[in-house]
């Protein structure tokens, strides 16, 4: 092995030395139970109170207003079960995106079988959501309309202030999946006007296994883990005080440093995707080339298929994820790209490079090289090149 | 998931072209399925003496082209015929369970570009 660069920060991040530290107490020294009686508890119920009003303060929320979760999965489950039932006398009317994560689409699917109604926004070539379109499918009986804020494959950054507008104006709740846009994008939910979103510890550079969903005082929201006293009698299960303690440590400086981050984050992004663009005959941008993370670029390569390039990439010493196919499990390309509009053998060559802020200028250098190459000996020996390369994609 | 004979495989496959004036060539697959295998095969006396391909796929489908036409060079197609995709995964010491449908595509080639040459032998 040549060397190692970790292109796939959409997909999870090294945790930050700050958080650590600040996490390692609580594994040992401060382990008491938030939930009991005594000072160990005591001291436990401190440090999660903090950790609630370091996140509240950045997101302006009020602390009563975070609920800590087990990540982005639980908070995107919870957000759209627990509206679903508790408005169900409302309303059985759900909308949301066509590009969601799994957790939102996969928990929409089960809702439909209980007897919910799901549609679907439209989104453009770019994914953006179409908001006259949504304008024309709210009914009087929408209770959930949820977005994400940004896209986790293609990038794309949603108008979710416009959607919230939309949402109050019939009278529905709505939701944000923040999971790849908090930390990274300003977020201020009171001025969004959202009334619900999920936020993600490990795509920011804290832990694994923790997370945290905004709920706005007011909105009913049914909780889906029963059983403890828990987050206000909302969410049981023993707090997972390290993990929340690391989270809002992490989330903290990733807020401190959001500029300066998505500045040099955004300017390496850009040196690729131009130089990818430049030097790669017969790819695609997925996604809009403004208006997307800073961290994220999407592109498609035409005659070869992603799984193929992820592996050759992976021999290079490049991490990178595909929403091919092959590298899912499903028979599927990615759900994502199909609402975009792509046609499946363009879905099927698609790779995800998604930068952090610890790689170089001379690691996207060095990538772009060995992109090169890998593309190169693929395309040789696709049977789709040669039979339509050049003369079918000038 | 791959194990090292894959990857191995994968890395340096064997066999990747196209036969000029092939005397039987197969292709299998579409590329909205994610796969495409093309076989090309050299044959004098119902003997295979020279096999390439070229494939649109994952590494599991590029890892049984190349293995599946190592192993039927050599072979009389009455042979060849005879390789199964199940032959061609334990070569490769084993695939994972999603890709097996990649080693079916290998079998299937084989198969459409023996049947191309006996078809223009008899025609």
């Amino acid at each position: 092995m040549e060397r190692q660069i970790y292109f796939d920060h959409a997909a999870t991040t090294p945790l930050c030395k700050e958080a650590l530290e600040k996490m390692l107490p609580y594994f040992t020294e401060v382990f008491g139970n938030p939930n009991s009686q005594h000072a160990y508890g005591r001291e436990s119920v401190k440090a999660v109170d903090e950790a609630r009003d370091t996140i509240a303060k950045i997101i302006n929320a009020k602390p009563n207003e975070v609920y800590f979760t087990s990540g982005g999965t639980e908070g995107d489950n919870w957000a759209l079960r627990g509206v679903a039932n508790a408005y169900k006398n409302k309303g059985k009317h759900i909308i949301i995106s066509p590009i969601e994560h799994a957790a939102m689409l996969v928990t929409a699917k089960a809702l439909e079988k209980e007897g919910f109604e799901i549609s679907y926004m439209k989104v453009d070539e770019d994914g953006v959501v179409d908001l006259e379109h949504l304008k024309s499918i709210v009914r009087e009986d929408t209770i959930f309309i949820g977005c994400m804020m940004a896209n986790n494959e293609v990038g794309t950054i949603e108008p979710i202030k416009e959607i919230a507008k939309i949402a109050k104006d019939c009278g529905a709740v709505c939701f944000t999946d923040a999971v790849q846009a908090a930390g990274v994008l300003k977020i201020d939910v009171k001025e969004l006007g959202v009334d619900l979103m999920s936020m993600s510890g490990h795509k920011i550079y804290g832990p694994k296994g923790v997370g945290a969903l905004y709920i706005r005082n007011g909105v009913k929201v049914q909780s889906i883990l029963t059983g403890g006293h828990q987050e206000r009698m909302k969410r049981g299960g023993t707090t997972n005080v390290p993990a929340i303690v690391g989270f809002a440590e992490a989330f903290k400086i990733a807020d401190r440093d959001l500029e300066k981050n998505f500045n040099y984050v955004s300017s390496l992004r850009d040196r690729f995707i131009d130089r990818v663009l430049a030097e790669v005959p017969f790819v695609k941008l997925n996604g809009p080339r403004e208006n997307r993370l800073p961290a994220n670029a999407d592109f498609s390569f035409k005659f070869i298929e992603g799984e193929s390039i992820l592996f050759s990439l992976d021999l290079a010493g490049i991490a990178v994820s595909s929403g091919s196919a092959c590298s899912s499990g499903s028979l599927e390309p990615s759900h994502v790209l199909l609402a975009l509009g792509l046609p499946e053998e363009l879905a099927h060559g698609s790779i995800r490079f998604s930068f952090g802020k610890h790689n170089t200028m001379e690691e996207v250098d060095y990538a772009v090289e060995k992109i090169k190459e890998a593309v190169q000996k693929l395309r040789e020996m696709s049977p789709l090149f040669k039979a339509e390369g050049e003369i079918k994609y000038v | 998931m791959y194990n090292e004979k894959v990857m191995d495989v994968f890395k340096n496959p064997k066999n990747v072209g196209e036969i000029e004036n092939p005397d039987g060539i197969g292709t299998v697959g579409n590329a909205s399925c994610g796969d495409i295998m093309q076989i090309s095969l050299k044959i004098e006396n119902d003997v295979i003496v020279d096999a390439k391909f070229k494939t649109f796929g994952c590494a599991a489908a590029i890892a049984t082209s190349s293995t599946a036409t190592e192993m039927i060079k050599g072979m009389t197609i009455k042979e060849a015929l005879e390789v199964t995709n199940k032959k061609v995964v334990e070569c490769l010491g084993g695939l994972p369970a999603q890709k097996i449908h990649c080693s079916v595509l290998a079998e299937e080639a084989i198969k459409k570009a023996i049947d191309d040459y006996l078809a223009k032998k008899n025609a």
